[in-house]
């Protein structure tokens, strides 16, 4: 049993705003899913499965069926925080295989630069009961110290620099100026990036993403739907997942769960990272575009400052492409969750329909990538091949 | 000197399950738990051993002593501290504190010892400074 083409991607919105002081949560999902099904030429009349994460309200895909009027016969509500967007391909994939649902709609939404939330360097305590926070909260541990071990951990045993990691932040800018609705346009450089200020050790504030408002949503179809509707054809090759934890107490931050969502996708998608034409890969912070890129495949462990500088990411220029949309580092991050873009942007560089100043040549094959929670504590990696037929 | 000792500690919330755990750090003493079915410890404590399932786990009182894992300086808070992973002399690894030293001096695979800082209204938490 595979996925590898029993499913395509029909349909991608990614919200315009990246403040919405005057909209209100669900009406964002709304919009999404609208702007999605737009897209597909299909209505939500169509709908026949939903997939949300932790980021909808209320009860999640209950409240969500409700607000949109959508009559469904498959619901999903995996959370995994960042990364969940990137699973629901899989699943929504999973469930039109088995005939559980046609037309699968996905969507993310929310809107914490309106609510004035502090996302990346305050402690998040997720209640008593969650069996770390005990252990863990009384420490301070925010987004941004959490990754910041990690890159700390891999310049000890790796030599990685600073200036390395300064080079990923420096390419997703040069792709971001094509993007008029990216929250930051402007190109930076290395010395920029390591010369803004200290967030958290060896974290400077352009290695951090950005923190926006927004959303986005995707449609995903059966090939009897794909068919009838006329639109380019993306289709599902492989999907993989994996959480990695602190295991016990035997931490090793010098990897993240791509090691394993890597090659499971790899496999069902019956391709090597070598047949890649382009990559989104989440990037919440630097570090993770390099230890994922690592942990893929793309190169060996440890070398993955050396495959990342020199604009080796730059589309037109660089030998891997990444996050032409400008990424979660200088475009978007709805809701702190960046997965649901990855995805967008790997098919828009499917269809052909990036911008043309970032549009990959002949871009057949490509993989998006999300990592979820807290790379630092425990977090679940999800890696989707994507295929224009 | 950086003073990670002005950040106001928030409290952790003991459970039945740890219980103990917090009553042994008020008296000074970190605990670990040990699998009495497989004989491997594992942090952070659960009644339940994460490696081979067991229920049958006993609470172990770790040296204190341990080397520094990984860490960061937190430089964007009021009070800036350092959050680390310290490498337990018994094997596990912990997140923790580091406290009452030089920010600027820390390096990974420095040696620490254990010491207990008060928090906000509940028991002390197991912190720990260069030994």
């Amino acid at each position: 049993m595979t996925i590898n083409g029993k499913a395509y991607i029909a349909g991608i919105y990614e919200h315009p705003t990246r403040k919405a002081d005057d909209k209100s949560l669900a009406q964002l999902h709304a919009e999404v899913a609208k702007g999605a099904l737009d897209d597909a030429g299909l209505t939500k009349n169509d709908v026949d499965g939903y997939f949300c994460a932790g980021d909808a309200p209320g009860l999640g895909p209950l409240s969500m069926v409700d607000y949109m009027g959508l009559k469904v016969r498959h619901l999903d509500a995996t959370e995994t925080g960042g990364s969940s967007y990137v699973l629901h391909v899989g699943h929504a994939a999973e469930a039109i295989a088995l005939g559980k649902c046609s037309v699968a709609l996905v969507t993310l939404a929310g809107r914490p630069r309106a609510e004035g939330m502090a996302t990346g360097t305050a402690p998040r305590n997720y209640g008593a009961a969650a069996p770390d926070v005990q252990f863990e909260y009384p420490f301070g541990p925010t987004v941004a110290n959490m990754y910041a071990m990690c890159a700390m951990r891999h310049m000890h045993e790796f030599g990685t620099t600073s200036r390395e990691l300064a080079w990923i932040k420096v390419a997703a800018s040069h792709h971001a100026q094509h993007n008029p609705h990216a929250l930051l346009r402007d190109v930076v450089t290395v010395d920029d990036v390591v010369n803004s200020p200290m967030i958290a050790d060896p974290l400077h504030r352009l290695d951090c993403c950005v923190i926006t408002d927004g959303g986005g949503a995707l449609v995903i179809v059966s090939p009897d739907v794909a068919k009838r509707i006329n639109r380019p054809r993306v289709k599902i090759r492989g999907a993989g997942e994996a959480p990695k934890h602190q295991m016990g107490g035997r931490i090793d931050l010098t990897y993240s769960g791509a090691v394993w969502s890597g090659p499971i996708a790899f496999a069902e998608a019956k391709a090597t990272p070598a047949d890649i034409k382009y990559v989104s890969i989440y990037d919440s912070f630097t570090i993770t575009v390099l230890m994922t890129l690592e942990d893929l495949g793309f190169c060996a462990k440890g070398q993955g400052g050396k495959l990342v500088a020199d604009g080796n990411l730059i589309s037109g220029t660089g030998k891997l492409p990444f996050n032409t949309d400008g990424g979660g580092l200088c475009n978007n991050h709805p809701a702190n969750r960046g997965g649901i873009t990855k995805v967008i942007e790997a098919v828009r560089q499917l269809r052909g329909e990036a911008h043309p100043k970032v549009q990959v040549k002949n871009c057949d094959l490509a993989l998006a990538h999300g990592t979820g929670g807290s790379l630092g504590t425990r977090h679940a990696s999800g890696t989707v091949i994507l295929e224009r037929e | 000197m950086a003073a990670a000792t002005e950040r106001k500690i928030p409290a952790p919330p003991p459970n039945p399950e740890t219980q103990k755990f917090w009553d042994a750090a008020a008296q000074g003493k970190l605990l670990i738990k040990r699998c009495t079915s497989c004989a491997a410890v594992h942090y952070y404590p659960r009644a339940l051993c994460p490696f081979c399932g067991s229920d049958a786990t006993e609470w172990q009182t770790a040296s204190g002593t341990g080397t520094i894992y990984s860490y960061s300086v937190m430089r964007r808070a009021d009070v800036p501290y350092a959050i680390a992973y310290v490498t337990l002399d018994e094997g596990v690894t912990m997140m923790t504190n580091l406290v009452d030293c030089d920010f600027n001096v820390l390096r990974i695979g420095q040696r620490v010892r254990l010491v207990f800082k008060p928090t906000d209204g509940g028991p002390p938490v197991p912190t720990f400074t260069p030994a």
